[in-house]
């Protein structure tokens, strides 16, 4: 299970920095959801999986490995919700650009860059 | 003490407060009562830890590996004040100089939001906290930075976003590894688990990835491109708030993190960070001498300073780090003031280039004075604020036989002093152009020009006290070289 969800964390990285390198502004937002996506599974992996165990359990003797690790799952929540937030922003901020000036051209973005 | 979490939750009831409120008018008295309560905490707070020493607070009362732990040293508590004092400054300047569209009470939920997040950066002590923190001074960064929603400030507004969220994927990313490995987000736990720890190899790609988290909000060499791209877009009191606060609390997480516990592998990292506080301070020098806009001079500017603080950190003597902190307060407070004094120019010239303005000596003296203050404070001219520093960095640099980083420092003041003398030349002393005669242009008067005194005043009252104010810093330095103190006070606070 760690080998398969290691590969899709890399996998959404590449494609994801392949977006980001793209021209277009709504690619570049598509990209950096990969992005997000894949730095949420990479910290949930990265702690370590327990499959089937849960979480929280009443009695309080039981030893590690017997139940799940609570806190990357509460980083990855927190995480999640921040990043939706974010994307959401970058699409509002895209569309009212788009409105302005009429391009989803990055390589149009030279004015604040001029002399 | 309880008190620490005051500086987040005061500015986090003044947005509920700002959301209910629709009066423009009550809105700036309520604004300028907040940054005023804040400035009074964080002093009360400072003379607590100088006081009592490390202050600590379990959120929710978890004991302190588990918990989020809030945990205000004298590094913080320095970082705090001038933080309060910036704020009250620009709120006073948010009277005169914020125009029609921005006036909206929406603008003063984004700054205490703003506030929020930095005060909530400098007194945390668990590194997802700080995560958090960040990403809630970036959302109401993004939204400050495109108020008014001209067709630059939401281009500038764009390349800001980009690099800033890739930045805070970084930072998320190198959090995620580090927890993998120590199974511990607590700085003070950190700190005894990896001063301990012979593996250092394995440390290094989670301290790479927060290196460049962070370095691309310090905005140093290589990673500061979203800068100069976007700070000269939005409204002259949200850049001079920007050019405060911002990168500095990139530079404040940078100094805390390899300070207490990326200590592994340090003489790498040490000399990386030399080399990029070289390169940062000559290329933004250099480029800010090329610029006749005003804000795009001080914005280059920004980034040539952030190279002193991340000289002190690299050069890591008691000395220099102290050098670095005190760097930071004069920066913060002198940089917001040139860049309130840009606004200043605006309004009463209609223009922020340079060659559009002109012959301000003989119509504002005092605005000239109020300029004089922080350019030569920033230069680095005794008996202001930016010499003791200055001086400081330069001799840890001596003494530790850095010399190219040393010659660095000292051409990039000469930038410095080019860069000052060009604004002085072209807006205070030459003739004022005709072709700007049209503008229509608003009188000033005393009041306008107060939060300008204050920041001047406190750029002359750390040049005066700087002795005081130099064993505050080498205080937090202390405290920071060996941070035995501070994980004791964390770990074992019941």
């Amino acid at each position: 299970m760690e080998i398969l969800l290691a590969i899709l964390v890399g996998v959404l990285y590449t494609a994801g920095t392949y977006m980001v390198l793209r021209r277009s502004i709504l690619k570049f937002i598509i990209g950096l959801i990969f992005l997000s996506n894949a730095t949420n599974l990479l910290v949930f992996l990265s702690a370590g999986l327990t499959a089937g165990k849960p979480a929280f359990v009443e009695d309080a003797t039981t030893t590690s490995g017997q139940i799940a690790d609570p806190l990357p799952q509460a980083l990855v929540l927190t995480a999640v919700v921040i990043g939706f937030g974010l994307t959401v922003f970058a699409l509002a901020l895209k569309l009212k650009f788009f409105e302005t000036t009429g391009t989803d051209d990055l390589d149009q973005l030279k004015k604040t860059d001029k002399q | 003490m309880t008190a620490i979490v005051l500086p987040i939750l005061v500015p986090f009831l003044f947005i509920l407060a700002f959301i209910a409120i629709k009066s423009h008018r009550i809105a700036q008295a309520l604004s300028i009562i907040g940054s005023s309560i804040l400035l009074v905490l964080s002093l009360y707070l400072f003379f607590q830890v100088k006081d009592q020493g490390i202050l600590t607070l379990n959120m929710g009362g978890w004991k302190a590996p588990m918990g989020i732990t809030l945990v205000i040293d004298y590094f913080s508590a320095l970082m705090l004040v001038v933080t309060a004092v910036i704020g009250l400054a620009i709120t006073i300047y948010t009277l005169y100089y914020l125009p029609g569209q921005h006036q909206h009470t929406r603008f003063y939920v984004f700054f205490f939001a703003l506030m929020m997040g930095v005060n909530g950066a400098f007194t945390t002590g668990d590194v997802f906290n700080l995560y958090v923190w960040f990403e809630v001074i970036l959302i109401s960064s993004f939204i400050l930075i495109i108020i008014g929603h001209s067709k630059a400030q939401l281009e500038g507004g764009i390349k800001y976003m980009a690099l800033n969220l890739i930045g805070s994927l970084l930072f998320l990313a190198g959090l995620g590894l580090l927890y993998g490995k120590t199974g511990t987000l607590n700085m003070a736990h950190l700190a005894e688990i990896l001063r301990t720890d012979p593996q250092s190899t394995l440390i290094n790609s989670s301290t790479a990835l927060f290196f460049i988290a962070f370095g691309i909000k310090a905005a140093v060499f290589p990673l500061f491109f979203w800068l100069p791209a976007s700070y000269h877009t939005p409204n002259i009191t949200v850049t001079a708030l920007f050019a405060g606060l911002l990168t500095k609390v990139g530079v404040y997480a940078l100094i805390r993190f390899f300070t207490l516990f990326f200590v592994q592998d340090q003489s790498f990292w040490l000399s990386t960070m030399a080399v990029i506080a070289g390169l940062t301070m000559v290329i933004g020098g250099m480029a800010a001498s090329a610029h006749y806009d005003i804000r795009r001079i001080l914005s280059y500017h920004i980034i040539s300073q952030i190279g002193y603080m991340i000289m002190g950190l690299a050069i890591f003597t008691p000395l220099a780090i102290a050098g670095a902190i005190f760097f930071m307060l004069h920066n913060m407070i002198a940089k917001t003031n040139t860049f309130l004094v840009a606004g200043v120019i605006h309004r009463s010239q209609g223009s922020f280039h340079l060659k559009e303005v002109g012959g301000l000596l003989k119509q504002n003296p005092l605005l000239a004075i109020l300029f004089i203050i922080p350019a030569f404070a920033l230069v680095g001219v005794p008996p202001l604020s930016g010499f003791f520093p200055k001086f400081m960095l330069i001799k840890a640099g001596i003494e530790a036989q850095d010399y190219l980083i040393v010659a660095a420092a000292v051409i990039t003041a000469m930038f410095t002093l080019y860069s000052k003398i060009k604004i002085w030349n072209q807006a205070f002393l030459k003739k004022d152009p005709s072709s700007s005669q049209l503008n229509i242009r608003k009188s000033l008067w005393v009041p306008h020009l107060i939060p300008l005194i204050i920041l001047a005043l406190v750029s002359v009252f750390l040049g005066l006290f700087a002795a005081t104010i130099f064993d505050y810093t080498m205080a937090a330095a202390q405290q920071l070289i060996d941070p035995s103190d501070y994980i004791h006070h964390v770990l074992n606070n019941q």
